[in-house]
């Protein structure tokens, strides 16, 4: 199965060092021939990589801002966590018309779309019978995440589309109202994150259609130079505090209102959170808001900002646009008709950490592993390319591996080739027993003298 | 037990009020069930009563011993503690019911869900026990053809 990831490893500058390796949630990355190497099974996009790697070899691919050139009308989602990037005192309507300066037609604010999401998601969490705690689908590195290492956890994922897809489905339903050929329409994300670039790639071909993610940071720069000599324009900024808040974490929630909900942010606290709802340790929590980034999508690695001055930014943002601006029951109805809410693709398991295929072999697999486990120092150092001794053990037992990939365990088998040809030179032929012992012994010792 | 030969067993200490490593024996299980290859739904069933189990030692024992038999298609649980034991058993399983010390409550555990939840996720619960002494949880999963 083909499988696109955003997060790419420039192999000039990978020095392969193992920060990556250690560091990813998944232990998607090997270093292999002194070049990391990313399993794109395992693989979430979190961007964990881009963040610790000392070289800067891996990157985000996103879109230049050029490709929105290919199309008559062109419409730009900026993230909310894109408002943050400036200080809170420039007005969102002059930010919003930079895009348009920019070379877009419309702006459609993906803030626009996280409100009117969380009224569906209120809606959804009024359903009887749900499997508890219903899990926030918005970001799409927990979702995978979830999909690669959390499988029993797939019931509990809002089966509902992303703030994101929520406003490129509107943005592209005005833009068809107005009379546009879908194929005319071009539909652009500015993302935070590569996650997000990902499921720019995976978003279908109708109405939920997104051309293509161009980096925010890339925006920004752009943005930045001809700020001063942009106008104010209020009108093209609809989006509240309720929209605006899903910058960062905790935003999910507020737009809920009351009730039993939480937040958690950082792929590894997400992991540990999801190992505690596996083991049936959340309860009464009804919605569980989890993003890979700490800080939320202001910490996206394609973020400019540091992710807490971001966050100073999005509190003044709140005040200052304590709107809230309501659509009508209409409207609503109509977007529910046309599929705004629903998710394109399924969420499926992707079983990457099984094994084998069949159950027998798995289980040999399994104890293959714990023998050898036993053999290795259990430092996790890294110096094998494979994470932890562990993995290194997975990798061996799957062929992917070699034992003496363990510099101790090389160093080992060394020690034991080093006493056996100690033991062999040692061994005096048998026509010399007893004869020229001491010669040899003497002539040694002066050659060893000799510098 | 089945006659059949187990294919992997694991054997684990507990220590009571060892809350820095509660779960680790759970989430190894998790791990083994995963790799292998159990469905998700099952292994989910088994991990939680295995917790259950486990955090029993923990919050209200002095120690114990976790051993899991995994088989083909089924899985076998001892956990074994020393420990008070459980006054009155049928009290012990309502829901809600807790004999966890005011302490222990206010770092979320003990909130009596325990032996109700182990019964509803294990197929086969047996509950040995004597006060003063100790508890002796067994229980069983079988993976059924769906």
């Amino acid at each position: 199965m083909e499988v696109y990831h955003s997060v790419v490893l420039d192999e000039e500058k990978c020095k392969g060092c193992t920060h990556c390796i250690r560091r990813c949630p998944t232990e998607a990355i090997r270093v292999k021939g002194g070049k990391a190497r990313i399993d794109e099974e395992r693989c979430i996009d979190c961007g964990e990589c881009i963040r610790t790697c000392p070289n800067h070899a891996k990157y985000a691919q996103t879109d230049p801002l050029e490709a929105i050139q290919r199309f008559r009308y062109r419409v730009a989602l900026p993230a909310p966590a894109f408002y943050a990037q400036f200080k809170f005192t420039i007005p969102l309507g002059k930010v919003l018309n930079g895009l348009l300066r920019l070379g877009f037609h419309e702006v459609f604010e993906v803030a626009r779309g996280a409100e009117i999401l969380s009224a569906e998601i209120a809606r959804f969490l009024g359903k009887k019978d749900l499997i508890l705690p219903v899990i926030s689908s918005a970001c799409p590195a927990v979702v995978r995440l979830v999909e690669v290492k959390f499988p029993s956890l797939l019931d509990n994922l809002l089966p509902l589309d992303s703030p994101l897809g929520v406003a490129a489905k509107i943005a592209r339903l005005r833009a068809l109202e107005r009379g546009y050929h879908p194929e005319e329409v071009g539909v652009f994300f500015v993302t935070p994150c590569p996650a997000k670039v990902t499921e720019v790639h995976q978003s279908g071909e109708g109405l939920g259609r997104i051309d293509g993610a161009i980096s925010m940071a890339s925006v920004y720069t752009r943005l930045m130079n001809e700020l001063h000599l942009v106008e104010d324009r209020p009108e093209l900024q609809i989006a509240g505090f309720r929209g605006i808040g899903w910058a960062r974490s905790g935003g999910e929630q507020e737009s809920l209102g009351e009730g039993e909900y939480m937040a958690v942010d950082g792929i590894h606290n997400v992991i540990s959170v999801f190992e505690k709802i596996e083991m049936g340790e959340l309860r009464g929590v009804v919605y569980c808001e989890a993003q890979a980034c700490v800080g939320g999508c202001v910490g996206g690695v394609l973020a400019v900002q540091n992710p807490f001055i971001a966050k100073v930014n999005v509190n003044h943002l709140l005040k200052k646009y304590s709107v809230f601006r309501p659509w009508s029951e209409e409207e609503m109805e109509a977007w529910r008709k046309a599929g705004v809410f629903v998710r394109e693709r399924a969420y499926e398991a992707k079983e990457v950490l099984k094994l084998d295929r069949n159950f027998q072999r798995a289980m040999e697999k399994y104890q293959q592993i714990e023998k050898l486990l036993e053999l290795l120092p259990g430092l996790d150092c890294g110096a094998c390319g494979s994470p932890t001794c562990r993995a290194l053990a997975e990798d061996v037992v799957q062929g992917k591996a070699e034992e003496v990939d363990c510099p101790f365990l090389l160093r080992d088998n060394m020690l034991e080739l080093a006493r056996e040809i100690y033991a062999l030179a040692s061994r005096v032929p048998q026509t010399m027993a007893g004869k020229r012992r001491e010669d040899i012994g003497s002539q040694d010792s002066r050659s060893r003298g000799t510098p | 037990m089945t006659d059949e030969k187990p294919l992997i067993e694991i054997e684990r200490r507990i220590t009571g009020g060892d809350f820095q490593s509660a779960g680790d024996v759970s989430s190894e299980l998790k791990r083994i069930l995963q790799q292998i290859g159990f469905p998700a739904a099952f292994s989910r069933r088994v991990v939680i009563a295995a917790y259950e189990a486990e955090m029993n030692v923990v919050i209200h024992a002095f120690r114990g011993i976790f051993r899991a038999w995994i088989f083909p298609r089924h899985i076998h649980i001892e956990v074994d503690d020393e420990g008070p034991g459980i006054p009155d058993l049928e009290l012990a399983f309502q829901e809600g019911y807790s004999t966890a010390p005011p302490h222990i409550r206010e770092m979320g555990f003990g909130a009596g869900y325990g032996l109700s939840n182990m019964k509803k996720c294990s197929d086969r619960l047996e509950i040995d026990t004597r006060v003063g002494e100790g508890t002796k949880v067994v229980m069983d999963f079988f993976l059924k053809d769906s």
